[in-house]
């Protein structure tokens, strides 16, 4: 095994001065799914790991109307924040249906975020196909066995599955993030900062060599909007979903005012249903709505065998999110 | 700021048990090898050593970890507390004492995690139910199926105060 070096950083520039300037380089913030790819998978290569824990980067902070979570704050941390539980509760259920008590006690927001895909190919390096692993070698899922793995925005190149419960949130309630490199900073939209895989699924978001997330900033929900996640999985806890929805809802005199509806477990990036919303805005909350909205959410899917029965899972789960949100009777 | 050409490594000085102890570690020994093949601590556990089933659950800073996916460089100046740490002169822990009065654990392997786990719910006031328990023991897993008795032993332990001695 190749010599992981370690150094930790004292502050951001530094950090990503380190990172730039060696390809070899690779950040190490919570450690949890970076260090498996890179120690105990080997799919990585990283030859030092440049620790980012201490920065100043954690805890959250009420700007106007927008919480900014610091990228380093823990996922347990972000859950049991108050105006978390208050104003996002979406969040804050995504956030405790993900991982283990253990796990939420070290993995940082930011990580969460950049946080590879289970794929069981791309994790195997004794697993030839995997065009996220190695570009151009084929893909090993999409003709071998396969369930925990995307219909959406899938494609014969790739089908691996962005896994987290807490971007499907944050993608239906527009987070933006900040970004920080050797270029500077900027801003971008969390709905535009991970990629299709198209033919390069090695790709997967639009961070450039060295570029931090230092903080996300999280608009709060109005107080007449009701939020929450669903999450259908194999064990009650403690795994990963085949199917997750987050909705945020207001209903006035039973017409829904404003719809918000993103999913997890069917997409290769986390999932914002827009065709959804556009059918649940102004209509009657009802379930024959929330169907609707549902069939208009799965469409141009991308299956194989082993996936699909995502398809009508993944409708079903639309519609008692959407129900239990609205507080309608199903 | 160090050379970023050099492969590195680095002086740790990390608490453990609350005695002061201090290693020089590279960038890929994790703590729970740390604890096990360097300093003889052996009561935590190696199970998947890949963040899945919490046999190597151990406290650091106070809060439930999985040293398999801690690096003992990051542990510098920070407090760690395993299984070896948790009976107090001699004196079983409360939830170690319930763990044997309920019969919690069948070959034993799991449970210095299931404990240190344990320990840090009733800390973060996760024993409200059974289900609440289920839910936030959820990171660790038991091949035995011993899950009633590790549940009873906690709820016992939670009624009684949880920590108090």
């Amino acid at each position: 095994m190749t010599t992981v070096g370690y150094v930790r950083a004292h502050d951001v520039d530094e950090a990503i001065a380190l990172v730039t300037a060696d390809p070899a380089a690779a950040y190490l913030a919570g450690g949890t799914t970076q260090l498996d790819l890179v120690l105990k998978d080997g799919v990585v290569e990283a030859r030092r790991l440049v620790d980012i824990g201490r920065l100043p980067l954690s805890g959250t902070e009420l700007v106007g109307d927008t919480l900014r979570i610091g990228a380093l704050t823990s996922m347990a941390d972000l859950a049991e924040d108050p105006v978390v539980a208050q104003r996002l509760p979406v969040v804050r259920e995504a956030l405790l249906q993900g991982a283990s008590p253990q796990l939420r006690n070290m993995a940082t927001i930011g990580g969460n975020l950049l946080q590879r895909t289970r794929c069981r190919y791309f994790r195997d390096r004794s697993v030839s196909t995997c065009n996220k692993r190695t570009p151009g070698s084929g893909c090993g899922a999409v003709h071998g066995p396969a369930r925990m793995h995307a219909i959406l925005g899938a494609t014969e190149h790739c089908i691996a599955l962005h896994a987290s419960d807490l971007c499907v949130a944050l993608v239906a309630l527009d987070a933006i993030l900040h970004l920080q490199g050797p270029g500077g900073q900027r801003t971008v939209p969390l709905t535009e900062f991970y990629l299709l895989p198209g033919d390069r699924p090695d790709i997967e978001n639009v961070l450039e060599d060295g570029e931090l997330i230092t903080h996300v900033d999280v608009p709060l929900l109005p107080n007449d909007t009701r939020s929450g996640y669903l999450k259908v999985r194999d064990r009650a806890s403690y795994e990963f979903a085949l199917v997750s929805a987050a909705a945020a809802l207001s209903v006035d005199n039973g017409v829904i005012t404003s719809a918000r509806l993103a999913l997890g477990g069917v997409g290769t990036i986390p999932w914002r249903a827009r065709e959804s919303e556009d059918v649940l805005r102004a209509a009657p909350a009802t379930v024959a709505t929330f169907r609707t909205a549902a069939e208009s959410a799965i469409h141009d899917v991308f299956t194989v065998p082993g996936t699909e029965f995502k398809v009508e899972l993944a409708r079903r789960t639309i519609v008692a999110i959407l129900t239990s949100t609205a507080g309608v009777q199903s | 700021m160090k050379t970023p050409d050099s492969l590195d490594s680095t002086t740790a000085t990390t608490q453990i048990n609350g005695h002061e102890r201090r290693v020089t570690v590279d960038g890929q020994i994790t703590l729970l090898d740390l604890l096990r093949d360097r300093l003889g601590l052996v009561g935590t556990k190696k199970g998947c050593d890949q963040g899945a089933c919490g046999a190597c659950t151990v406290l650091l800073d106070g809060r439930r970890v999985l040293s398999c996916l801690v690096l003992a460089a990051q542990c510098d100046g920070r407090e760690v507390t395993t299984i070896e740490g948790l009976a107090a002169d001699g004196t079983l822990h409360p939830l170690q004492e319930a763990f044997v009065r309920h019969d919690a654990f069948q070959c034993g392997f799991c449970t210095s995690g299931q404990l240190m786990s344990a320990v840090a719910l009733l800390d973060e006031n996760r024993a409200g139910s059974d289900a609440e328990i289920r839910e936030f023991m959820s990171g660790n897993l038991c091949r035995c199926g011993a899950y009633p008795n590790i549940v009873s032993a906690i709820r016992e332990t939670a009624q009684q105060g949880g920590e108090e001695r």
